[in-house]
């Protein structure tokens, strides 16, 4: 093997690349920067910082008492931001994308929604006007609009006058029915509750409306929740400049693999092509030489970006540095082949880079790099698993921020060399040699 | 030195190369002169070794005539240059002797040689980028010198470089004749070929029309040229001749 001329031109890659200026910033300089942006986004909330609350219009017809809890309960919740207006002010705001949302309770909201608590019929109805383009915004939305209309309509049921009015009127036609098992029932819960309203009206009367004991009833969610991020360790918060350091990495990388196959392609299309194959060099030593070369290049960004966001973003590896490595080393070898593959398959070096960038921006967005995999719908998610991309995210997130073991690294690190053969046994394929 | 006998090339239904032959002795310089599409830089790329004939023999004295033994004796000088302009002089020696498994302090006296040689070790620092037309094709000369080789093959080392250029690569070649370095050279310019070449084969259509010395080819003709015209017609050959070369 000609190891001499092996050697001689990973150096002249390397030299290549690193005189490159625009390479060097787009290589290394680029995706930290954009791994910071993203993991302040994704991340600023959980140190404490104030987050965007969203915007919500509230259409309020009914003016009851009802109502006007629900939207005071809804303006002092921590992830909204509310405001009253009209109901055509409101939906030409969401029209416009002011507001995420608008819920409209109509007139007689209050007391029809008491009503149907008691009988189970004629409920109203709450509009929820939603920007289309913020449907993850109208579930939240939705979420707290059920938890604070069950607070504050049973406890309107239970103790306010419109309750009160609705019991007895409840209680009046149940007595006009025939009485089955169910409605004997029905009816004496209804009696206890008008009971236990009478001792509550009697202790106000005697310790005033703010005692304990005369606190109004009111149904809401009988448990609170405890939030407890599993990471590597107790004391570790999770830093989300982890994950878009691994995921910008992995999406810049491919772009210099991208680079790499384009460098390839113009080099046959210049003299220097002449002068490499009028050396003896065979096309087994060429093809090695530029692999190596290419995964060094994807080695020394990796480690730069890894080292900045050590350095700077506290980013660690809680788990296995050997599993680190492992991941690291395999996703260069991918890129390697991947930048082989795509100088074998193209013809023309502008037709091709547009057409790996798209395939690589393609890999990216499936591999869970911009945005996390889980919000894609299932048959994506299913789909993303067979991308080498998502194996890269995967690996890389696990042997850093979620401080899994050096065995969490073996399935990524396989499934990235499986790729990597697959790629190079179609770049030496298709790779021409003889002229 | 080189005996080329019966070499046939074909690139689909075309035929570039029409089983020609000639031989060149050593240290003669031998110009192959031919319009575009005549056949000259398939020759030479088999001669170096770069392209598979489809028939017929290429020979170099002293070796076993593999395409390998081919590129470890011969020095292709190739039309287009052959240079990473974002990188020195220096930087590009090292490379095209790294490519012959040069290395070492080896590899740094040959780089040095071949600057000094083609005057361009006070700029071998300097990127090729900052080069004038003139250094460039001097530069690629020197790229195919690196590993001494017995025979240099120079495709039309003189395209687009002013007259003083032009002039300094033929005071490098006529050092490598002296040094006794056989050459072939290819070129579209007849008084190059009648200062440099001590024989002249005339090629069209992959076919070789003549094969003499200059002086034998003047006696016949008046000059070059006409030998040249004479022989390959006026017509114009730019368009699909020039494709095909």
């Amino acid at each position: 093997m000609n190891t001499t001329a092996i050697l001689a031109l990973i150096r002249n890659d390397i030299r290549l690349f690193l005189t490159d200026r625009r390479a060097v910033i787009v290589g290394v300089l680029i995706p930290i920067c954009i791994a910071a942006f993203f993991g302040y986004v994704f991340g600023g909330a959980a140190k404490g910082q104030e987050i965007g609350k969203l915007p919500i219009a509230i259409v309020d017809e009914d003016q009851s008492s009802v109502t006007r809890a629900i939207a005071a309960d809804l303006a002092a919740d921590k992830f909204l931001q509310v405001t009253p207006l009209t109901r055509e002010v409101a939906r030409a705001q969401v029209r416009k994308g002011t507001q995420n949302a608008a819920a409209v309770f109509p007139k007689g909201f209050g007391e029809q929604s008491v009503n149907a608590l008691f009988s189970g019929r004629n409920k109203p109805h709450i509009e929820l006007l939603v920007d289309p383009s913020q449907a993850t915004s109208a579930q939240l939305i939705q979420g707290l609009l059920a938890q604070y209309s069950m607070k504050d309509i049973s406890k309107e049921a239970f103790s306010g006058v419109t309750g009160q009015k609705s019991l007895e009127g409840e209680l009046q036609r149940l007595d006009g029915l025939e009485a089955t098992p169910e409605q004997v029932e029905v009816k004496s819960l209804l009696q206890s509750a008008r009971r236990l309203n009478k001792l509550r009206d009697a202790a106000d009367a005697a310790n005033g409306p703010a005692s304990a004991q005369g606190a109004p009833f009111e149904l809401g969610i009988p448990y609170d929740v405890t939030s407890t991020e599993v990471v590597a360790h107790d004391n570790t918060p999770y830093n989300s400049y982890a994950h878009s350091f691994a995921g910008m990495s992995v999406q810049f990388i491919l772009m210099s693999g991208i680079d790499a196959g384009i460098l390839l392609l113009l080099l046959r299309q210049r003299g220097i092509w002449q002068r490499i194959r009028s050396a003896p060099l065979r096309k087994s030593e060429f093809i090695l030489a530029r692999a190596l070369a290419t995964a060094l290049i994807s080695a020394f960004q990796l480690a730069v970006i890894y080292t900045a966001a050590g350095l700077i973003f506290g980013v660690r590896i809680e788990g296995s540095a050997l599993g680190f490595v492992a991941v690291a080393a395999s996703f260069c070898l991918l890129n390697a082949t991947f930048g082989l593959m795509i100088a074998t398959l193209g013809q023309s070096a502008a037709a091709t880079r547009g057409i790996a960038i798209l395939v690589m921006l393609l890999l990216v967005m499936l591999g869970g790099a911009w945005v996390p995999a889980f919000v894609f719908p299932k048959w994506l998610q299913e789909v993303s698993m067979y991308t080498p991309t998502r194996w890269a995210v995967d690996g890389l997130d696990a042997m850093t921020w979620r401080g899994l073991p050096l065995g969490e690294a073996l399935l990524p690190t396989a499934v990235l060399c499986g790729s990597a053969i697959l790629f190079l046994i179609i770049a030496v394929r298709r790779f021409r040699w003889e002229e | 030195m080189l005996v080329v006998d019966g070499l046939t090339k074909r690139f689909g239904v075309r035929i570039a190369v029409a089983g020609i032959g000639f031989r060149v002795d050593r240290g003669e310089c031998l110009g192959l002169l031919g319009p575009n599409g005549a056949g000259k830089t398939s020759t030479l790329a088999m001669i170096s070794g770069i392209a598979q004939p489809d028939r017929g023999t290429v020979r170099l004295e002293g070796t076993a005539g593999s395409n390998a033994d081919l590129k470890r004796h011969a020095g292709l000088v190739p039309q287009d240059l052959a240079l990473f302009d974002e990188l020195s002089a220096w930087a590009n020696l090292q490379l095209f002797g790294g490519l012959h498994g040069l290395r070492g302090q080896t590899l740094r006296q040959r780089a040095q040689e071949a600057l000094e040689l083609v005057g361009l070790d006070d700029r071998r620092n300097d990127r090729v980028k900052t080069f004038s037309g003139g250094m460039k094709r001097r530069l690629n000369i020197a790229g195919a010198l690196l590993h001494d080789p017995d025979l240099v093959l120079l495709d039309e080392p003189t395209v687009g470089v002013d007259p003083q250029s032009r002039n300094a690569i033929f005071g490098n070649l006529e050092a490598l004749k002296q040094r006794g370095k056989t050459l072939i050279y290819t070129t579209h310019y007849m008084e190059e070929a009648e200062r440099l070449c001590d024989r002249v084969v005339i090629m069209d259509h992959g076919h070789v029309l003549a094969d003499d010395t200059v002086a034998a080819l003047k006696a016949q003709h008046g000059d070059l040229e006409q030998a040249f015209l004479h022989l390959t017609g006026r017509a114009l050959r730019d368009g699909t001749a020039g494709a095909a070369q």
